[in-house]
């Protein structure tokens, strides 16, 4: 894609609102010199929780209003070297906290497919950047679901590796024990080159993990005689729709005609999984939220009085749903609240991880819907924390267990909104995912 | 009513590390404002902490030398609060399982022995320092953010002031024996806190305990745990009861004023640090660090006292420093005896360190040099005095010592014929004392010493004087 295809789809797209900065010099500055690499000439949009030298970097928030950051993320420095062109910074839920990108300073994402309908979140901006054909690929961030449900929602790819594979050096923290750096895509093989370039060991994040990073892009052939593949019975209950029941049940009928085991498993400790995911990422982000406090950089409200300025600063600076959740995280972490919070969430998240390690004896891949719904109409779950916490029900174990998963599209609903699949892999396996999700391609086509 | 005072420290030590505990960012004490800053230690949006191995090598090191235990694995923590000089919004320390944990310290008292607890041992990282009175508002300067900190916690096991000073003067002396950290209490790369309560003599639980922050000498120390004690005293003398709060040290006018009341006491919201892994200490690692240790205080004194034979008191001094041990050593090595070496180090090196008020570091007079000008004494060319005087010229001067003696004329006079001259000239001019000596008057013996130096403007050499004075005076 020329320059001037890029500005203009940049240009068409404007009303889904996906972008929140595009440096119209900085990219012809980049496109430009000659892009050599795995991804040369490749435009890839970063999602505005991602640090890019000089370029703004709002997470969507009053607060970092006119804030450059001075350095380039280790995922985007990566992509740089492979020759992608950083083509713009996405919009999302602030902070990365919500599942509809409706949740932004700069105003709602809205879906690629049907702009009546949420982007999903919070990647919601990256999701529909990619859908709309606005880029080729996107970065995202993904704490609970955020890359996946917003893939979903888009009738795209989402890939988040697992924990510790990607460095998350110059990701905005939101609850750092699950944030992971994701793929949105529009086939497999991008996802699987895109990894191969920002996976690994990272000296500025001692989470991430020396583990060898495969070239998964040159590895995705499989025949579905190689996978035993379960299906986790927790996840097909009530709360799911029918269209996406059956658009999960009719893929998975695919494989198993092709030859792929199926079978039945159970991840017991499923239904705490939102309860810990909202305790545990709660407290991690009011205190990765605490410095934003006007002292620094970003938005301040001026006083003489210190409390004041604080106070009236994070007041004005933040959204509602960014403190509700600091508030929630303040007090599960209060003294006298820890243990019957904090530490017991902790604790129960142990035994979710161990679920999947039980289930992960017997398969290989799991396989569950990404969302319990499509997408649902804006404004119609704003004013309900609750309704909009649950989209999250079949992604947020994933986080909490530190494993990777992808949702790819798998259909439509009766609306015409994409259904997305989620296939689940043990720790450092995804190179199993890439695979199953190449067969599904294939199986489609 | 007769109280037992029971005070335990909270000691806070900068770590010399060459860079800052979770960044790159050089460590050091002195450079213009926010020149020694990055966007990791600036807490920039996306920024992660990176844990400094040698800061830990420094707190195992300390843990060792003073009888820890040393955690396999231990975690870092978050403490929560806001302050303009903490760009996180949280510092980084340990909370639960720190690294070291359940050590001891050896002091003295009155000439007795007593052992203090350690509690624990942690690391965190330091904050930056606000900079009031800069025009309209208050300045940060980050500099010292994330210098590596170890917090050293003591049990209350020290029963006065006094004992207190000694346990912290002695764990500053250690710190400096491991080279871990400066111990500037001035420039704040040594700082203490002290929990002080009292309670009924006899009695085994605790009284309510207020906390004293801002010490900033071993003076202020001693002072303010004074006060806090006697107004206790006083406060429980008119039965009244001890709030659990924080005061604040004033040296200026020696008072400690209220901080914080008990309900303003933070909930520091503490939680393991998720965006560092567990710190892990392999036992061969302990066991190397072990096996470097320097020799530290108490063994050396041993050593001293034997190797040397030197007194008690002058090896109490030659030790209390590690660089005027090491002095002292290194003049022994040229050769000298060391009876003279600790006797020039204990007398005038350090009645000029003290006039100067500053460390050997800078010192002008290197430790081979003065082993020469104890060899020219020692071999009988110099006189004790008129090294003095050579001394005080090496202060300022490095011309080379023979040089030196030579130019001030003090090179000691050993020839006969010339010393003989001056015993005649002498013992014309005091014919009465002569007489009386030959009477018996031994004693004036030393009379006749010291009129033949005077004579010789202190340039005779004494001992020969004493010989060719004796048979002068036998003779006739």
């Amino acid at each position: 894609m020329t320059i001037s295809e890029f500005l203009e789809r940049v240009q068409n797209a404007e009303p889904l609102n996906a972008f929140i900065s595009v440096d119209e010099t900085d990219i012809r500055e980049q496109a430009k010199e000659q892009r050599k690499g795995m991804l040369g000439g490749m435009y890839v949009a970063i999602k505005d929780n991602i640090s890019v030298l000089n370029q703004p970097l709002s997470c969507a928030s009053h607060i970092l209003e006119n804030f450059v950051s001075p350095y380039d993320a280790t995922a985007v420095k990566k992509l740089k070297y492979a020759g992608a062109i950083i083509a713009g910074k996405t919009n999302m839920d602030e902070f990365a906290m919500g599942s509809s990108s409706e949740y932004s300073h700069y105003g709602p994402v809205k879906n690629a497919i049907n702009p009546e309908y949420v982007a999903g979140g919070s990647s919601g901006g990256s999701a529909v950047a990619v859908a709309a054909g606005i880029v080729d690929a996107a970065l995202g961030s993904d704490t609970g679901g955020s890359v996946r449900q917003p893939a979903s929602y888009n009738g795209i790819l989402g890939m988040k590796p697992t924990y510790g594979r990607v460095s998350r050096y110059g990701l905005v923290a939101f609850a750092s024990s699950l944030d992971q750096i994701g793929i949105m895509s529009k086939t497999v093989t991008d996802s699987a080159r895109i990894l191969e370039i920002i996976a690994g060991e990272d000296a500025r994040d001692a989470t991430t993990v020396p583990e060898p990073v495969p070239p998964f892009s040159q590895n995705l052939e499989s025949q579905a005689g190689d996978w035993k593949i379960g299906l986790p019975e927790e996840y097909f209950t009530e709360g799911l729709s029918t269209s996406v029941r059956q658009a999960v049940d009719t893929q998975v009928a695919t494989l198993k005609d092709a030859g792929a085991t199926i079978v039945p498993i159970s991840l017991p400790h499923t239904e705490f999984a939102i309860a810990i995911y909202y305790i545990i990422t709660s407290a991690e982000a009011s205190s990765n939220l605490a410095r934003y406090d006007g002292v620094r950089y970003g938005f301040r409200h001026e006083s003489d009085d210190l409390l004041e300025m604080y106070n009236r600063t994070r007041a004005g600076g933040f959204g509602t749903e960014v403190k509700r959740r600091i508030m929630l995280g303040t007090y599960v972490l209060s003294s006298g609240y820890y243990d019957a919070y904090y530490d017991k969430a902790q604790r129960v998240r142990r035994l979710l991880q161990s679920d999947f390690s039980n289930a992960f004896q017997s398969v290989d891949a799991i396989i569950t819907p990404t969302t319990p719904t499509t997408a649902f109409k804006r404004g119609e779950k704003m004013d309900d924390p609750l309704a909009m916490y649950l989209n999250d029900i079949y992604t947020v174990s994933v986080n909490l267990a530190g494993l990777p998963a992808m949702s790819l599209p798998v259909g439509t609903d009766e609306d015409g909104l994409p259904i997305g699949l989620q296939i689940i892999a043990p720790a450092f396996k995804e190179e199993t995912i890439f695979k199953i999700g190449t067969l599904i391609e294939r199986l489609k086509s | 009513m007769k109280y037992e005072v029971v005070i335990g420290l909270e000691v806070h030590a900068q770590l010399s590390t060459n860079s800052k505990i979770f960044c790159t960012c050089a460590n050091r004490y002195g450079e213009a404002p926010n020149t020694l800053t990055c966007p990791v230690c600036l807490g920039m949006p996306g920024t992660l902490p990176v844990l400094n191995e040698q800061a830990i090598h420094f707190a195992i090191k300390t843990g060792l030398a003073l009888e820890c235990s040393i955690r396999r694995y231990s975690r870092t923590a978050r403490k929560n609060y806001f302050y303009p000089d903490l760009p996180k919004g949280y510092q980084i320390s340990q909370y639960e399982d720190p690294i070291c944990y359940n050590g001891k310290l050896l002091i003295e008292t009155d000439g007795k022995p007593r052992e203090i607890g350690i509690t624990r041992i942690h690391i965190e990282e330091d904050a930056g320092k606000s900079i009031h009175g800069m025009g309209s508002g208050t300045g940060v300067d980050f500099n010292r953010c994330g210098v590596p900190l170890i917090e050293i916690v003591s049990e209350p096991d020290m029963r006065s002031p006094a004992e207190a000073r000694a346990y912290l003067a002695k764990l500053k002396q250690i710190l400096k024996y491991l080279n871990v950290s400066d111990c500037n209490m001035e420039e704040g790369s040594l700082r203490c806190d002290a929990n002080v309560s009292l309670r009924p003599m006899g009695a085994t639980t605790l009284g309510t305990k207020t906390e004293v922050k801002n010490m900033n000498s071993f003076r202020a120390v001693e002072k303010a745990l004074e006060y806090e004690v006697a107004r206790q005293t006083t406060v429980l003398d008119e039965g009244g009861r001890i709030e659990a709060v924080t005061l604040f040290w004033n040296d200026a006018t020696e008072e400690a004023v209220l901080m914080r009341s008990k309900e303003e006491a933070h909930d520091y919201r503490y939680f393991p640090e998720p965006d560092l892994v567990p710190i892990s200490v392999p036992e061969a690692m302990v066991e190397t660090i072990r096996g470097q240790l320097p020799e530290l205080p108490a063994a050396r004194a041993e050593r001293f006292l034997k190797a040397y034979g030197l007194n008690e008191e002058t090896v109490r001094i030659l030790i209390a420093e590690v660089e005027w041990a090491r002095y002292f050593e290194d003049v022994v090595k040229t050769g000298v005896k060391a009876k003279s070496a600790a006797t020039w180090v204990t007398g005038e090196v350090l009645r000029v360190l003290k006039e100067r008020e500053a460390g050997l570091d800078d010192f002008p007079v290197s430790a081979s040099r003065l082993g020469e000008l104890i060899r020219y004494i020692e071999a009988g060319k110099i006189s004790n005095q008129a090294a003095k005087k050579v001394f005080e010229t090496m202060l300022t001067s490095d011309q080379a010592v023979a040089e030196l003696i030579e130019a001030a004329g003090l090179s000691q006079v050993s020839d006969t014929d010339f010393l003989e001259t001056i015993i005649r000239e002498v013992l014309a001019a005091h014919p009465e004392e002569l007489a009386r000596y030959r009477e018996g008057k031994k004693q004036l013996m030393g009379f006749f010493v010291g009129q033949v130096m005077k004579k010789s403007k202190g340039r005779a050499n004494p001992k020969i004087v004493n010989q060719l004075l004796q048979s002068a005076l036998e003779s006739d």
